[in-house]
């Protein structure tokens, strides 16, 4: 268990001047809104039509009463004046909620990543269910994509920005409660969202499941996010905006439309768990594809591009390759990414010439991406013999490699020919996979393992050799996870279109199942490689914030003068 | 049906069309601003922010 120390810390050691205590308007309103929704959220819970959702009402109930708790409790131990802006000129950073979204992400990272290995082996054996409704693999696995994309990598995201953001702009968070609003009301999110899946809670929308209720309190937390980052931005004393906060805004920004344009839902009932999307067929099939391969784009590709453009040239300490590409990199990719996701939709009732659309727009994304990928790599200009020495930065460069080779197989994909072979294989697991494992599964570590020794002030990492121990299991792990996928996905995509002389098709499906054993197999072996090194990495972070040496802060008169 | 040029589809289909050129005349002022001479000092100079902060 983690003591709530590790978060929060006293602010300042500064002597507090004599000033009356009283609460915030932001703690007072807050504090009296959740005491309303615990009310409402009880109420919700006593009339609920179906179990789940009185599940989630009573423990919105028991939620909101802590939030107050936690609220007032606050109040009465911090000190009578908010945190000061700055200590003796310098910007007093907040980093408690990004300590908190560091462990969350970590905690959450291996929780998905198991449920991974378990859907991986309920393939291979799929005796594995036991029978159980809560854990077939329809329900684990929005389980497992929920939980490695928007639990870990959403926990890494904002953890990162937030960091990211304070530091290129030079200035405190904004807000006093809205960081803490935004972490923990993100992490209540996954929570209802993951108990809904396993309790048969879903819109059946590709990364997109979560209920209405669920839904509505995103666009809350999604809106107070906006609101810090775009509140830390305009109080920054750095002129310029660095181009990773451009691209965490570009995130930060689509996904909030992303999230509004695919889920206008009506629920049956304000007591019930059930609601309608508010338009079928084709049309919905196109936004929830604009949709998906936007969350794509934006959260898995621009997030982490951000991270990509802040921590290599941090670690490698080398200036980024070319801040002139980095600007054609973000608007090409803004551009070009929101028009793709019609290609998800080849041959089915989308008009034909929407899905031409999809695939060239896909293609032209080589362009940004190959761009983005040369820029992050080139920036170890002058720098290359670092990656022999150091396993955090050589797990950042790779995850940039695998950027650069999933952007390339992805519009290879699009083109309307190959989909025809690959669409409902286990190729497109395989794509998908060396872009969530390869890219931003490393890119999260490498940046995971940079952060927790600056958030907590260590001197550096528990172990380096940890780290590369972590990192050659980890690769193992995703080269059979994508190679077995490779190939079954190709096997079972000829097997599909194969024909007899006499017109008759070839194989029945039952016959494409039973050959794709053996790689089903491998794959799971890739997963549990990829679960262990993070199982790994988990034992060095802790290991870090525990044993770690403290870094020794300057005394703030030596600092020269900005 | 023949093609009646109205205000309205004419309005509907400019506001369609539009969007290519717009878009790509935006697109193109970007890469402009992005390789502008005058700017290559405060961009180089941008390009090593996360190196100076404290």
């Amino acid at each position: 268990m983690v003591s709530g120390s590790v978060f929060f810390q006293r602010e300042s050691a500064m002597p507090q001047p004599s000033i009356s205590k009283t609460m915030t308007t932001g703690e007072s309103g807050l504090a009296f809104i959740f005491a309303v929704t615990a009310f409402l959220c009880l109420v919700a819970s006593a009339k609920a039509l179906d179990a789940p959702f009185a599940f989630h009402a009573a423990l919105s109930a028991a939620a909101s009463l802590a939030a107050v708790f936690f609220i007032i409790n606050r109040y009465y131990d911090r000190p009578a004046s908010l945190p000061p802006q700055e200590i003796n000129g310098r910007p007093n950073y907040n980093l408690g909620p990004i300590k908190f979204t560091a462990f969350m992400a970590m905690f959450w990272g291996i929780a998905g990543f198991l449920v991974g290995l378990i859907i991986a082996s309920q393939l291979a054996w799929p005796a594995l269910n036991f029978d159980l409704q809560w854990i077939q693999f329809g329900r684990l696995r929005p389980l497992h994509t929920s939980a490695v994309i928007f639990a870990f990598g959403g926990n890494v995201l904002i953890g990162t920005s937030f960091y990211v953001v304070q530091k290129s702009c030079r200035a405190r968070l904004a807000g006093d409660l809205a960081p803490w609003f935004v972490v923990l009301g993100y992490n209540y999110f996954i929570l209802i969202a993951g108990t809904g899946y396993l309790l048969g809670v879903t819109q059946s929308k590709e990364y997109a499941e979560p209920e209405w209720y669920a839904d509505l309190w995103l666009t809350v937390v999604w809106v107070c996010y906006l609101l810090v980052f775009l509140g830390t931005i305009l109080k920054r004393k750095e002129p310029h905006i660095f181009v990773a906060n451009w691209f965490y805004l570009a995130f930060i920004v689509t996904i909030a439309v992303l999230h509004l344009g695919n889920n206008p839902a009506l629920p049956v009932s304000v007591f019930g768990s059930k609601s309608y999307i508010v338009w079928g067929g084709i049309q919905d099939a196109m936004f929830q594809w604009w949709y998906g391969h936007n969350a794509v784009g934006f959260f898995l590709t621009a997030g982490f591009l951000a991270i990509m453009y802040y921590f290599i040239p941090k670690r490698a300490e080398r200036p980024v390759y070319s801040y002139r590409l980095s600007i054609i990199h973000f608007w090409a990719l803004i551009f070009l990414y929101i028009w793709a996701g019609p290609h998800h939709l080849h041959y089915t009732a989308l008009p034909d010439w929407t899905q031409t659309l999809g695939m060239t727009f896909s293609i032209m994304l080589w362009m940004p991406s190959w761009g983005g990928m040369i820029n992050g790599l080139m920036t170890l200009s002058g720098a290359w013999d670092k990656l022999r020495t150091d396993p955090v930065l050589r797990m950042l460069v790779v995850s940039v490699a695998f950027y650069g080779m999933s952007t390339f197989e992805g519009p290879m994909m699009s083109i309307k020919v190959v989909n025809s072979l690959s669409h409902y294989t286990d190729w497109t697991i395989g794509h998908v996979h060396s872009g969530a494992l390869g890219w931003v599964g490393f890119v999260s570590f490498g940046a995971l393992y940079c952060l927790v020794p600056w958030v907590w002030n260590r001197k550096g990492l528990y172990s380096l050799k940890l780290v590369n121990w972590h990192f050659w299991i980890a690769t193992l792990g995703i080269v059979l996870y994508i190679s077995a996928m490779w190939v079954s996905g190709i096997l079972q995509g000829l097997m599909w279109r194969a024909y007899t002389s006499l017109g008759f098709l070839e194989y029945s499906f039952i016959e494409t199942v039973e050959a794709m054993h053996p790689f089903y197999i491998i794959r799971a072996a890739g997963g549990a490689l990829f679960l262990i090194g993070a199982l790994i990495m988990a034992y060095n972070l802790w290991m870090t914030v525990r044993v770690g040496e403290q870094e020794v802060q300057m005394p703030v008169a030596l600092q020269p003068a900005e | 049906m023949k093609a009646i040029l109205t205000l309205d589809n004419l309005a509907s289909g400019l506001v369609t069309t539009i969007w290519t050129p717009v878009f790509v005349a935006i697109f193109l002022a970007i890469i402009a601003y992005a390789f502008w001479p005058r700017n290559k000092a405060a961009f180089d100079d941008a390009a090593s922010l996360p190196l100076r902060e404290e």
